[in-house]
């Protein structure tokens, strides 16, 4: 499944790690963070829980970049 | 300027002039000290804080750690030596105009590229009890009458029930020339109405309309990332660690090197040029300016009807050396026009009426066709005794005369001699009581741009374009020759069409890319094959939005050379701005490492190749002339 979630980053760099970030997180498949558009694409994995996955990535993300913000 | 910068700009103004004050004041010791850290707090402590949980969070690494660590060091060689606290502030300063400049270039290009693809309708007109109702298009059902006033957006696709009017296709085409519409006209969301009320009958929901569609498409399109954005992340990773060790080596090494031949060690200004090395070394410009090239590019292409699906298909559209092309409704209209008379006795017109009238009751397009070429209006109580001899052509009575027109088979059965005909195509003998009158000649029309389009893009760098069709040998060998295409594969099952392209793909270098054009409608397969599909003629048609990589609203193959221009232009720039930006930082990086720049020039650097590379960017939009 594939959902779309508009976010807040200042810098393309902290983008890029912001992406690095979700995709490490558990229950993601893949992640995309466009920039230039503020918006983050997160695939996830079958059967896994959307809400607590994206708490979840929403955390790994503050946590490589404190300066962001994911609109769930 | 939003909240956020408005915010950064007061900071930046307030320890700009509280630095310039403190210059003038002629105090020492540790009150200078601590009268300093005031404007340097005020611009930095953001950086600073972020630095400190980044060391927490063990991701030290990055630009604000950078920040830091450069202007700490400079904080205390200016208590230990030089009594110097400018240059932290400085630095942090420009540091913060920097990002400020980068925020609102980007904002500010983002919401103009945006605003290019503005063909999201806010509203649709419904009417309901004799007067107007603003709705949100999303509310709106299938099958529900709209009503657009001259000057709005048409919000969804529908049929037009009432009036006439003119149709602004700008923004999904790019073609500049207005197309009239009336009823029963099928019409399709993100044109404007210009001229006339119209009344519509939807026929799909918003989500479904092609503005919707289209919008989705472009906005999504550079979340599909570039080899070449795929490299710089990767660089920038690589880089910091590697800058950050580089720094560490230029502080230690030399002043050890210093103490072992017994000169002074020189700490102070080694360790200086390293915090210096740092502050020059931020990769900013670069990872910017990449993303921002092609949004621009993907931006402008979609100003002119080329919709790209992501950044790696403008990529690798810049790469192609290959062009297939599918017949059929790409390079030829797909509709059958007369495309010669050839008469005996009778003028041209009445053997034109004869004929047109004897196949006035059927429904074949070759009929269609010659009704078309007549171009008036049938008189179908002229016609009698109709007689439809299958699979060769008609016997009627018109206006007395017996006409029988059909092919050489039809001839031959009546006995009747007739000339073959040198042009190609499907050819109609036409007798008269009779005696053979002469035949016309029916053929695919080619669009009248294609053979410029050939030329264009052989003038662009294509090494080899390929045409094929389902179609006879005789007809695609002639359509080849007249457009000046390399190869022709005729006389292809839709099958044959993708072992062909595997063919194809097989033979060429690998860093050659092949593109494929068809219109969308039954070359799916091919389209996905190929390393590009490009489908064209799109306005409306899901199925190619659907399967292609890049889409061409209108039909004009003109727009294929284009669209390879347009891909060149952005991914040259993206080029330059790499090599630019890498080649000032390693510049600057060695200039540093000798100590012949300063943290100013270091910190101007830095700052100079991001603005340029960001302005070099928004070249990526403006297309139009190419």
């Amino acid at each position: 499944m594939k959902k779309t979630y508009k976010i807040e980053v200042d810098c393309a760099n902290c983008a890029n790690k912001m992406e690095d970030a979700a995709k490490k997180t558990a229950g993601v498949q893949n992640a995309t963070v466009n920039f230039m558009t503020q918006k983050m694409i997160v695939e996830f994995e079958e059967g896994a829980d959307v809400d607590s996955v994206m708490k979840a990535v929403l955390k790994n993300c503050k946590k490589v970049e404190d300066d962001c913000e994911i609109y769930l | 300027m939003t909240k956020k910068q408005k915010k950064m700009l007061i900071r930046i103004v307030v320890s700009a002039v509280l630095m310039i004050v403190l210059g003038l004041l002629p105090i020492e010791g540790w009150l200078r000290f601590f009268l300093y850290l005031i404007p340097y707090l005020i611009i930095g402590y953001d950086i600073l804080i972020k630095a400190g949980k980044g060391i927490l969070r063990r991701q030290i690494f990055d630009e604000n750690f950078l920040m830091a660590l450069a202007t700490i060091g400079a904080m205390i060689i200016g208590i230990v030596d030089s009594g110097d606290y400018v240059e932290a502030i400085a630095v942090m300063l420009f540091y913060q105009i920097g990002e400020l400049f980068q925020s609102y270039a980007v904002g500010k290009s983002r919401k103009n590229i945006s605003e290019l693809m503005d063909i999201r309708p806010d509203y649709a007109n419904i009417e309901k009890d004799g007067t107007l109702l603003q709705v949100d298009p999303d509310e709106v059902e299938v099958e529900t009458v709209i009503i657009v006033q001259p000057g709005e957006k048409i919000p969804i696709d529908g049929i037009v029930l009432e009036g006439r009017s003119s149709l602004n296709t700008s923004a999904l085409t790019g073609e500049s020339l207005p197309r009239d519409v009336k009823e029963n006209d099928e019409v399709i969301s993100g044109c404007i109405n210009m001229t006339g009320v119209l009344k519509i009958r939807t026929t799909k929901e918003f989500g479904e309309s092609t503005a919707s569609k289209i919008l989705d498409l472009v906005e999504n399109a550079s979340s599909r990332k570039s080899r070449s954005e795929a490299f710089i992340s990767r660089f920038a990773k690589i880089y910091t660690p590697a800058v950050c060790a580089c720094a560490l080596a230029l502080a230690v090494f030399p002043p050890l090197v210093n103490l072992l031949l017994s000169n002074p060690a020189g700490w102070s200004i080694w360790i200086y040029r390293a915090l210096t090395f740092l502050v020059a070394s931020c990769p900013c410009a670069l990872v910017i300016s990449v993303p921002l090239s092609f949004f621009a590019g993907i931006g402008g292409a979609s100003k002119e009807g080329v919709l790209v699906k992501g950044s790696n298909y403008l990529e690798a559209l810049s790469q192609t050396r290959y062009v297939v092309f599918d017949k059929t409704g790409t390079l030829t209209q797909g509709v059958f026009e007369v495309s010669a008379i050839h008469h005996n006795e009778l003028p041209e017109d009445k053997l034109l009426e004869y004929a047109a009238h004897a196949e006035s009751a059927s429904s074949h397009p070759i009929a269609q066709s010659l009704q078309r070429a007549y171009g008036k209006e049938l008189d179908r109580s002229r016609v009698s005794d109709v007689q439809e001899i299958s699979g060769n052509g008609v016997i009627a009575k018109v206006d007395g005369r017996i006409v029988a027109a059909g092919n050489g088979k039809l001839m031959k059965r009546l006995g009747v001699v007739y000339s073959d005909c040198h042009k190609v195509g499907t050819v109609i003998h036409i007798a008269i009581d009779n005696e053979y009158a002469g035949h016309i000649v029916i053929s695919d029309m080619l669009k009248p741009t294609s053979a410029k389009a050939m030329a264009e893009l052989k003038k662009s760098g294509i090494q080899k374009t390929v045409m094929l069709t389902g179609d006879a040998k005789a007809v695609a060998e002639q359509v080849a020759d007249s457009l000046g295409i390399d190869t022709v594969c005729s006389e292809l099952l839709p099958g044959d069409k993708v072992a062909k392209v595997e063919e194809l793909l097989e033979a060429k270098p690998v860093k050659a890319k092949l593109a494929f054009v068809g219109d969308g409608i039954n070359d799916a397969p091919v389209l996905s094959r190929a390393d590009i599909g490009i489908a064209m003629g799109a306005m409306g048609s899901d199925a190619a939005i659907e399967a292609a990589d890049i889409v061409l609203m209108d039909d004009d193959p003109m727009k294929i050379s284009k669209a390879i221009k347009i891909s060149r232009k952005c991914l040259g720039i993206v080029h330059q701005n790499i090599v630019f930006a890498i080649a000032v930082k390693v510049l600057s990086l060695i200039l540093v490492a000798f100590g012949l720049a300063n943290m100013w020039i270091a910190i101007f650097a830095d700052v100079g190749v991001m603005i340029l590379a960001v302005l070099n960017a928004i070249r990526a939009l403006f297309v139009k002339k190419l």
